[in-house]
């Protein structure tokens, strides 16, 4: 820390307290680096809360019948676990902790557009938390209806489903503020210079992300507030019993549901678009195609919801109309990879492990990708649906792909943010082994789903065994490159402020601020003269 | 979307009170007709009759005081998109219903 | 950082352009929250005319079209308001203002004893009345008790936030070139009428 200091006057963000003292450092700061880090350290907490129910549905499943927890048990694992991993993990991870952290600096601001709500989120989503975790106390046990509380079965259990669904509610609410925010500070804040089509493809990921959490999620808040309405008044709306219609409550909770993969992902690729550049040291393939790529995700992603209700009662029209547009969102998924490509050919690529990791990516959400097909395609839904080929797929593209780029973006701006590098070679070990047992683990599901092995039951068929057993082995495998990667960063070194300035060469604004940051990131606001990713200029000089 | 930067440089324009209040009376005349033309017959057509007049009351709102007319013009396209988006909603899930 | 320097960054640039388009997009996803409600109420009235007609019989349109003048007129005087303060009339500005929440007071006074009504006949989820008629109309209850109830909601928040705008008005914080926060609330309150221009066709003039 001595050495930082001398070598850098400016004091970093960490080092400047605003006159608070201790938490209250971290609890009322409304900076947003400081927002982000609460945001880092808590969702990873929940992150490991999901793994470790995860770790067990797996080993409930190495044998067929039950072993170690009971059907009810299970059921409200798997209900847990999807609830932890969607509304605390996966939907605010990449916006949340690196959209925090890096958002305002890459678009040249000293913070974002309301520090205030920025940190007002955060507590909505501590809260939220607190009541998706509190179900394991209170009430009858956590919900078991799975994440998608479908009705009219999430009516009726004795579960505590209702809490579950104020905390959804609540999450929704702090994940529209991010989104808000975000996007007033992209449309006013952004540096002298930098015009739309010179904003890095981060902040176009988080744009298009930000459009979907403001319009998607207050669709499914108002459907969750019906759900709890019929629990405690018994007003039938979803209720066939009593003149409601199941397969609306799928509509709506799916209008949100589909469009929040996109939120899902989208920052992902935004992620990966800037990793891919600075580790070929090439120019972006195709800048103007993969930013308008990202709003066309966004927006087609409005009208494929109903590739999720295939088999529910849905009328057949609807049907091939949702899987033709299901087939539409391909291709701006395939643009993106096509463009990634195009921009390591002929790159001197450096396999530094965010790049590592953007590979990786880019692999697992190809497979992941083209499963989707698979099932987004009416005639093999019919077959594949609510089987084990289904959570393969999402797995391969939630974890293979949001996951890994989670995991790239944080090798890419550790020593950004908190002036540190982490032993690459571990981390390049941790990388193969994390990607070894990913595979290990979910390919087998992509085939004892085809086999027929349905989805959410503690107990299966002596047929599927084998798969299964590979498939828990390969769990272990997973969680044992995590622990590599966690031990890693907790003891990564200190290093110069010089070393730790642009350790990558990358040449967004970021890379141009002193690391740590300070309190306001720049002395003076930088003014934007060309694109973000100007490689090639570079080796012409 | 480039001049969204520069418009807080914009002179506020003063609605003036006359045409506050004209505005009201359009308001009024035109909740007189929603119930006035809800008595006649228009069979399957009433709920769309019903729907384009409050759409145009709703118009008349935002235009004049929601002042989406002097604003800059982004937040009009943005309204817009809202809309389309919504719609998309209804019209998709309609799909499902007309044909069951 | 000096302290001088990190005083100066913490007088924030105001930036009025950037609060407006915070709020409109908050604004957007009011109109999503009300749209989903408005998607379900189509639905279930296309699968239940009849039903929803009848319905509709039991609620009365005076009082509907009453509230929808009520709300009209608060929306006219929250504008004339921002007109007001303009032109530096404060103490106009004010009173419109207030009259606009009396307005509100008026407009949920009405609401009660509508709601009080059908409670009293037992037309509620769980009253004999409610039990008693066919899915399609009950529907359209809960559907009726659930929007305007929310927007009964929406129409108490919109009241308080233009109480705290009299009170900034009254500290000198909301003034003819400042007055971002005061402009801020009458979109909300404008969001309220609009609000309700949707539901009164759909919920009292099924005819």
């Amino acid at each position: 820390m001595d050495d930082n200091v001398t070598s850098n006057p400016q004091k970093n963000f960490f080092e400047e307290t605003e006159g608070r003292k201790g938490i209250f450092k971290w609890i009322l700061s409304t900076d947003h680096k400081r927002i982000g880090l609460l945001y880092f350290y808590s969702i990873i907490s929940f992150f490991m809360v999901g793994v470790a129910l995860g770790l067990l549905m797996r080993l409930e499943l190495l044998e067929p019948g039950g072993q170690y927890i009971d059907a009810n048990t299970y059921n409200s694992a798997f209900t847990l676990h999807g609830v932890i991993m969607i509304f605390l993990f996966i939907i605010p991870g990449i916006p949340a902790v690196f959209g925090n952290l890096i958002l305002p600096i890459i678009i040249g601001a000293k913070d974002v557009a309301f520090p205030k709500v920025n940190l007002l989120s955060w507590y909505l989503y501590i809260i939220g938390a607190f009541f998706a975790l509190s179900t394991l106390v209170f009430g009858d046990g956590p919900a078991d209806t799975g994440w998608t509380f479908y009705a009219p079965y999430s009516v009726n259990t004795s579960t505590n489903v209702s809490m579950s669904v104020l905390a959804a509610f609540i999450l929704g609410f702090s994940s529209i503020l991010t989104g808000l925010n975000f996007l007033v500070t992209m449309h006013r804040m952004r540096a002298p210079g930098m015009t739309w089509m010179r904003m890095p493809l981060f902040a176009w990921g988080l744009y298009a992300t930000a459009w979907i959490q403001l319009l998607a999620t207050p669709i499914v808040g108002i459907t969750l507030l019906m759900i709890v309405a019929e629990r405690f008044l018994g007003v039938g709306l979803f209720d066939p019993s009593l003149g409601g219609d199941p397969i609306l409550y799928q509509h709506m909770f799916w209008i949100y549901s589909h469009p929040a993969v996109y939120v899902m992902i989208l920052p992902a690729m935004g992620v990966i678009s800037e990793i891919i550049p600075t580790f070929s040291q090439r120019k972006i393939f195709g800048y103007k195609a993969i930013a308008y790529s990202s709003l066309f995700i966004a927006f087609v992603g409005y009208t494929v919801w109903g590739h999720h209700m295939f088999t529910s009662g849905m009328s057949g029209p609807a049907r091939i109309i949702f899987s033709i547009l299901t087939f539409i969102v391909a291709i701006p998924s395939a643009i993106k990879v096509f463009n990634w490509l195009a921009t390591m050919y002929g790159g001197s690529i450096d396999l530094k492990p965010p790049m590592l990791f953007a590979l990786g990516f880019i692999f697992l959400f190809l497979i992941g990708g083209l499963t989707g097909l698979v099932v987004g395609a009416l005639a093999t839904d019919v077959h594949l649906h609510d089987t084990y080929f289904v959570v393969g797929h999402f797995h391969y593209v939630m974890f293979g792909g949001t996951g890994f780029a989670f995991l790239a973006a944080l090798y890419y701006w550790y020593p950004k943010i908190y002036g540190k590098m982490y032993n690459v070679k571990q981390a390049t070990i941790a990388f193969w082994v994390m990607f070894v047992g990913f595979n290990i683990l979910y390919f087998p599901m992509l085939v004892v789903g085809i086999m027929g092995m349905p989805r959410r039951y503690y107990d299966y068929l002596p047929q599927f065994h084998v798969p299964n057993i590979i498939s828990t082995v390969g769990s272990w495998i997973l969680v044992t490159g995590l622990i590599m990667v966690i031990i890693n960063f907790i003891k990564a070194k200190k290093i110069s402020a010089k070393e730790a300035k642009n350790p990558w060469g990358g040449l967004t604004l970021e890379w141009t601020v002193q690391s740590p940051p300070t309190l306001f990131n720049f002395d003076e606001i930088p003014t934007v003269t060309s694109g973000p990713y100007e490689y090639q200029d570079k080796e012409e000089r | 979307m480039e001049n969204d930067k520069n418009n807080h440089e914009e002179e506020h324009h003063i609605v003036s009170y006359a045409a506050n209040l004209k505005i009201w009376v359009v308001l009024l005349v035109l909740t007189w007709l929603t119930i006035t033309v809800a008595y006649l017959d228009f069979g399957n057509l009433a709920v769309a009759v019903a729907l384009l007049i409050a759409t145009f009351k709703a118009g008349v709102v935002l235009t004049y005081y929601m002042h989406l007319k002097f604003d800059s013009k982004l937040l009009t396209i943005l309204l817009l998109i809202t809309v389309a988006v919504f719609s998309t909603f209804i019209i998709l899930t309609f799909f499902d219903y007309a044909f069951r | 950082m000096s302290e001088e320097a990190l005083q100066h960054a913490h007088d924030e640039h105001r930036d009025d352009a950037a609060s407006k388009l915070g709020m409109w997009l908050f604004l957007f996803t009011e109109l999503l929250l009300f749209g989903g409600l408005f998607l379900v109420y189509s639905i279930y009235r296309n699968l239940n005319m009849e039903d929803f007609h009848a319905g509709s019989a039991h609620l009365d349109i005076f009082i509907g079209a009453i509230n929808t003048v009520v709300l009209i007129t608060s929306s006219a005087t929250v504008a004339i308001s921002i007109t007001a303060i303009q032109k530096k009339h404060y103490r106009l500005a004010k009173n419109l203002l207030w009259f606009t929440i009396i307005a509100a007071g008026i407009f949920m006074v009405n609401k009660y004893f509508e709601w009080g009504h059908k409670f009293e006949i037992g037309l509620y989820p769980g009253g004999e009345m409610f039990e008693a008629m066919p899915g399609g109309e009950r529907l359209f209850f809960v559907l009726y008790y659930f929007m305007t109830g929310l927007h009964g909601l929406h129409v108490i928040i919109g009241a308080i936030i233009l109480g705290f705008v009299i009170k900034e008005i009254n500290q000198g914080k909301q003034t003819h070139d400042n007055f971002a926060f005061h402009e801020n609330a009458g979109l909300y309150w404008h969001l309220v009428d609009l609000i309700w221009i949707f539901l009164f066709p759909l919920m009292y003039l099924i005819i």
